[in-house]
């Protein structure tokens, strides 16, 4: 039985691969899914027919029937824009499972070979655990407790329970430092302990602190950085994952957790690119702390800003060929895409071409912003990376800034002292008009002061996103 | 209060202070409107639109006067007009007080708070009532459609069975705000366009609108107070009329614009040069008003001489009536806006503001003009260091050398760990580490291949899968449902469960939303 299910566990395997390869294209993404699906099937069945479990089926069962269910309700219920938040959490979970597995493996195997070795304690330190077998289990437990708590965090600024703004302790780099040295020194205690009560007491406090380290880690971080920092986590997650693997000698694990680890590597790298941040400096913290305080060096003259209205944008919309809608954060926040995609629709048919450019970090989650647009229906091959559109800017006659303000900042390109300097932006203001829609005069989602506002062809918009959009609509049907 | 506009007596006039548009605008912020009957006619907005807007019309000149607390108007006011202006009210209008001080002492006489929109400073804020500009750019384009209406051939070059048709040649002197819509113009009708201009930084501005800028190899510019140009050098002057003769000979229409703010308009072009032109030339001289740029030029007339025609029309912008009134009465609205804080429909006339301080010109019987100078620059483009600074250039060479290093250290670091793994490790250690290494491989090849736009569902399903931790779970299960190890275990299970069935559902919910374009 065992090679059977070692086998069925290769297939899975496969599915997994597979799974992922079908996400690099529209058209093959729901295929990578159901493969993802069988692949998990075959493998959780595989596993119930293995011979190493030895009993427990009912509670095994009801476990996989509540998480089951309860999973699917979180997943049916959840809004597009909280997306962030429900990856967030379900990092948790896995970093969760990661230390609750490393408990059990350790009290298991511990349990097992205690009544033999009796009370002598010499004995135990070379009946238990081989040494590599100990290194994993701590590992394992360090890594998962660490994305749990992390991963709790990020979910709570993300869901705007916690404060977004970086807390930022004196100190936070020795303390960071110090919560390590302890943890080695912990680990070494661990390795070399022979009771079990002195193991169990290492593993705990170690434990403890992963927790503090994930959650202080997550905390120092800024609002603006939680792109990276959920793919970091989305990382972790996968190599919790895989230290489990190790631990239970599980190549499945090792396999689909190392998959998964890399996969949050890649997009933290994509992410930090974006920002033209460090992963160090992001890891760090701190950043988004100064809202505006170090504003633009070049001094720009009296900034004044023109302010537009519904009815003038709908005319200049009208008139033109080439149109391409910015939409940032804001605008899911306000609900605006759907309206705008109406606008897109009407446009369509007069002949003028309407696009869409996304900025890699334009949502709260990488691709965000691809998610929350086809929610509004909108059709994927409107929507297109700032690559392969931001040539295209010159020849446009309007865009669209729909609460984006970062993104589309002239100063990262041009202004050294700009904190957000270096980083690529979409340049709409090359375009023959810009029309940017915000609440109202604030600074961005970085507290970085925008020149692009007071550009002469750029025109302000303000109230809510929605609200300006239907005006709009309606302007445009009259 | 009350905002009276009145039909212009001026003759030739056509332009109104009001249109439908800008009175509805003007009730929002408060205020009352009246207008005389007929005042926009000449500018095609006929009584019945005004009524439409919500304006009173009025029969007569004297019962809106009478009635206004603010008159509105686009001509300096006539003696007649300032006579029926009731006593404190407030007048704004064009003013022109370099040339018009014996009605800025009536209007003193009569208490009339007095606003000059041609005394708009040239900062940003105020762009937005700047009605000099509004009008230059209408001359400017006006000026294109003079000169085409008496050239007589094409703009544009064209190729046609009869023969091939030259496109005309343009040349605009000074490239301000009319000379840019001439150019602008002019480029649309097909023609090739030259521009010079004394103020080196209008170069990027002249080049997008497609025209050619033309250069003298010398290096001094006429960058002057305010955005406006300055008098040059006499070397300067020389070289700069070289150009022009040269330019003569070659061009069929030239648009001049050069003035310099409270100076005779400079002659640039010379009789000799006109001379030298082609037959059925034609020049525009904008700076007709201020003695011409040309030396030919009879302001408000056109001249016919050496064969060229010189137009010294000064009413442009009254010849695109419907046009300027409309620009005009938004700049007003705008200047409104900014001076009715509460949007109450009353007036604050507040010194303090660099704006209303240089567009007063009287106030409570005291001439309030000129006003104390204020030095705040014009929108000269921004100098932006095209050269990285040494400090960005310091910042970059350690860079350079740094994945070298990080390279060597990382190769060491790693050879290092596999020989102590090779070392210590058992073999079925070593063998789970090599799965381990290659799936981070093919994890990374995998999801470099991965479209931006499916991000979030590469997310969400990494997610799912990471749940395979669930596997992880159910193989510590045991026997005893009470030990405390079966108990983590499940309750492992059933949190990675959560994660699995999650996972999946939300990346199906999220793919199954992208469509393509029908």
């Amino acid at each position: 039985m065992e090679s059977m299910s070692q086998l069925a566990w290769l297939i899975a395997a496969v599915c997994f691969i597979l799974s992922l390869s079908g996400l690099s294209r529209h058209s093959t993404a729901p295929r990578g899914n159901i493969l993802g699906i069988i692949g998990m099937t075959l493998a959780i069945l595989a596993a119930l027919f293995s011979d190493k479990i030895d009993g427990g089926y009912v509670l095994l069962i009801l476990a996989l029937i509540v998480g089951g269910v309860g999973g699917s309700i979180l997943a049916m219920r959840v809004e597009m824009t909280a997306m962030p938040q429900l990856v967030a959490i379900l990092h948790s979970f896995v970093g969760l499972a990661a230390v609750l597995v490393g408990l059990s493996v350790f009290l298991s195997e511990m349990r097992s070979v205690l009544p033999a070795s009796g009370m002598d304690e010499n004995a135990e330190a070379f009946i238990g655990p081989d040494l590599i077998h100990r290194i994993e289990i701590f590992i394992g437990v360090f890594i998962g407790g660490l994305t749990f708590t992390g991963s709790v965090i990020a979910w709570g600024k993300l869901d705007g329970r916690i404060n977004s703004t970086p807390l930022m302790i004196p100190g936070r780099h020795w303390i960071n430092l110090g919560m390590l040295v302890v943890c080695v020194l912990l680990g070494w205690w661990f390795l070399q302990s022979t009771a079990f009560g002195s193991e169990l007491v290492a593993l705990l406090l170690m434990l403890v602190i992963s927790f503090i380290f994930g959650a202080h880690l997550v905390m120092a971080i800024g609002g603006a950085d939680m792109p990276v920092v959920v793919s970091m986590l989305n990382s972790y997650s996968g190599w919790a994952a895989a230290a489990t693997g190790f631990m239970l000698s599980n190549d499945l694990l090792i396999i689909t957790g190392a998959l998964v680890g890399s996969s949050g590597a890649i997009l933290s790298y994509i992410m930090c690119n974006a920002m033209n941040r460090s992963f160090l400096s992001v890891i760090l913290g701190g950043f988004g702390a100064d809202n505006g305080s170090g504003g633009p060096g070049i001094d720009r003259g009296e900034q004044t800003y023109t302010s537009t209205s519904a009815e003038d944008v709908a005319q200049m919309l009208r008139d033109a060929k080439e149109v391409i809608v910015v939409p940032g954060y804001g605008m899911a926040v306000a609900q605006a895409q759907h309206p705008i995609h109406e606008i897109t629709e009407l446009l369509q048919k007069t002949g003028t071409r309407t696009r869409f450019a996304i900025h890699p970090v334009a949502g709260r989650l990488p691709g965000h912003m691809n998610v929350l647009l086809a929610e509004a229906r909108l059709p994927y091959d409107l929507v297109l990376e700032m690559d392969e559109i931001n040539e295209d800017f010159p020849d446009t006659d309007v865009v669209l800034v729909v609460g984006a303000n970062d993104i589309v900042n002239p100063g990262a390109l041009d202004d050294p002292s700009s904190p957000i300097y270096g980083m690529p932006v979409l340049e709409a203001w090359k375009a023959q008009e810009v029309v940017v829609f915000k609440r109202s005069m604030g600074s961005g989602y970085s507290g970085v002061d925008n020149p692009l506002f007071y550009n002469e062809n750029t025109d302000m918009l303000f109230g809510d996103a929605k609200k300006s959009a239907d005006d709009i609509l309606q302007a445009l049907r009259q | 209060m009350i905002i009276g506009a009145i039909k212009e007596s001026l003759p030739g006039e056509r332009r109104v202070a009001a249109t439908p548009q800008s009175v509805a605008k003007l009730i929002k912020l408060g205020y009352d409107v009246a207008v005389e009957s007929g005042c926009g006619i000449a500018a095609s907005f006929p009584d019945s639109l005004y009524v439409k807007a919500g304006a009173e019309v009025l029969n007569d000149q004297a019962s809106v006067l009478a009635r206004s607390d603010i008159t509105i108007k686009v001509a300096p006011p006539q003696t007649d007009e300032i006579n029926l202006i009731r006593d404190g009210s407030t007048l704004i209008s064009f003013i022109v007080p370099t040339k018009n001080e014996e009605a800025i002492g009536q209007l003193r006489r009569r208490n009339v708070t007095t606003l000059a929109m041609d005394r708009v400073p040239r900062i940003s804020r105020a762009q937005k009532f700047d009605a000099l500009s509004s009008m230059a750019n209408i001359a400017g384009y006006r000026a294109i459609v003079e000169a085409a209406n008496e050239f007589g051939s094409f703009f544009t070059g064209q190729i046609t069975a009869a023969g091939k048709i030259p496109p005309a040649k343009v040349l605009v002197i000074g490239a301000g705000v009319a000379g840019l819509a001439a150019i602008g113009t002019a480029k649309s009708l097909g023609a090739i366009v030259r521009a010079f201009d004394t103020r080196l930084a209008v170069k990027e501005q002249v080049q997008s609108m497609g025209a050619d800028f033309l250069e003298l190899e010398f290096d001094e510019s006429g960058e002057g107070e305010g955005g406006y140009a300055k008098t040059m050098s006499n070397e300067f002057i020389a070289a700069e009329m070289q150009l022009f003769a040269d330019q003569a000979k070659e061009v069929d229409i030239i648009v001049t614009t050069a003035l310099i703010p409270s100076k005779p308009a400079p002659k640039l072009i010379t009789a000799d040069m006109v001379k030298t032109m082609k037959p059925g030339s034609v020049i525009v001289d904008l700076a007709a008003e201020n003695g011409g740029n040309c030396e030919l030029t009879k302001p408000h007339e056109k001249v016919v001489q050496h064969d060229v025609t010189i137009l010294g029309y000064t009413d442009l912008p009254s010849r695109l009536p419907t046009q300027s009134s409309n620009l005009y009465a938004n700049n007003i609205v705008n200047l409104l806006t900014d001076m009715t804080p509460e949007k109450d429909g009353q007036l604050v006339v507040d010194i303090e503001d660099t704006v209303v301080r240089a567009v007063l010109v009287t106030k409570d019987g005291e001439v309030t003009w000129p006003p104390p100078k204020i030095d705040n620059p014009s929108p000269t483009p921004q100098k932006t260091p095209a050269v990285p600074t040494d400090a960005a250039i310091q910042m970059t060479k350690p860079d350079a050398i740094r994945p070298w290093v990080w390279t060597c250290i990382a190769a060491v670091v790693g050879f290092g760990l596999l020989w102590l793994m090779g070392a210590c490790a058992p073999s079925e250690f070593v063998s789970h580490f090599t799965v381990f290494v290659l799936a981070c491989f093919v994890g990374w090849q995998l999801v470099w291949n991965v479209t931006p736009a499916l991000h979030t569902p590469l997310m969400s399903v990494t997610n799912a899968i990471s749940g395979i931790i669930v596997i992880g779970g159910m193989l510590q299960m045991g026997p005893s449902v009470y030990s405390i190890t079966s108990f983590l275990a499940a309750l492992a299970v059933l949190i990675a469960t959560i994660n699995v069935a999650g996972g999946f559902l939300v990346t199906h919910r999220m793919l199954g939303m992208f469509r393509k374009q029908d």
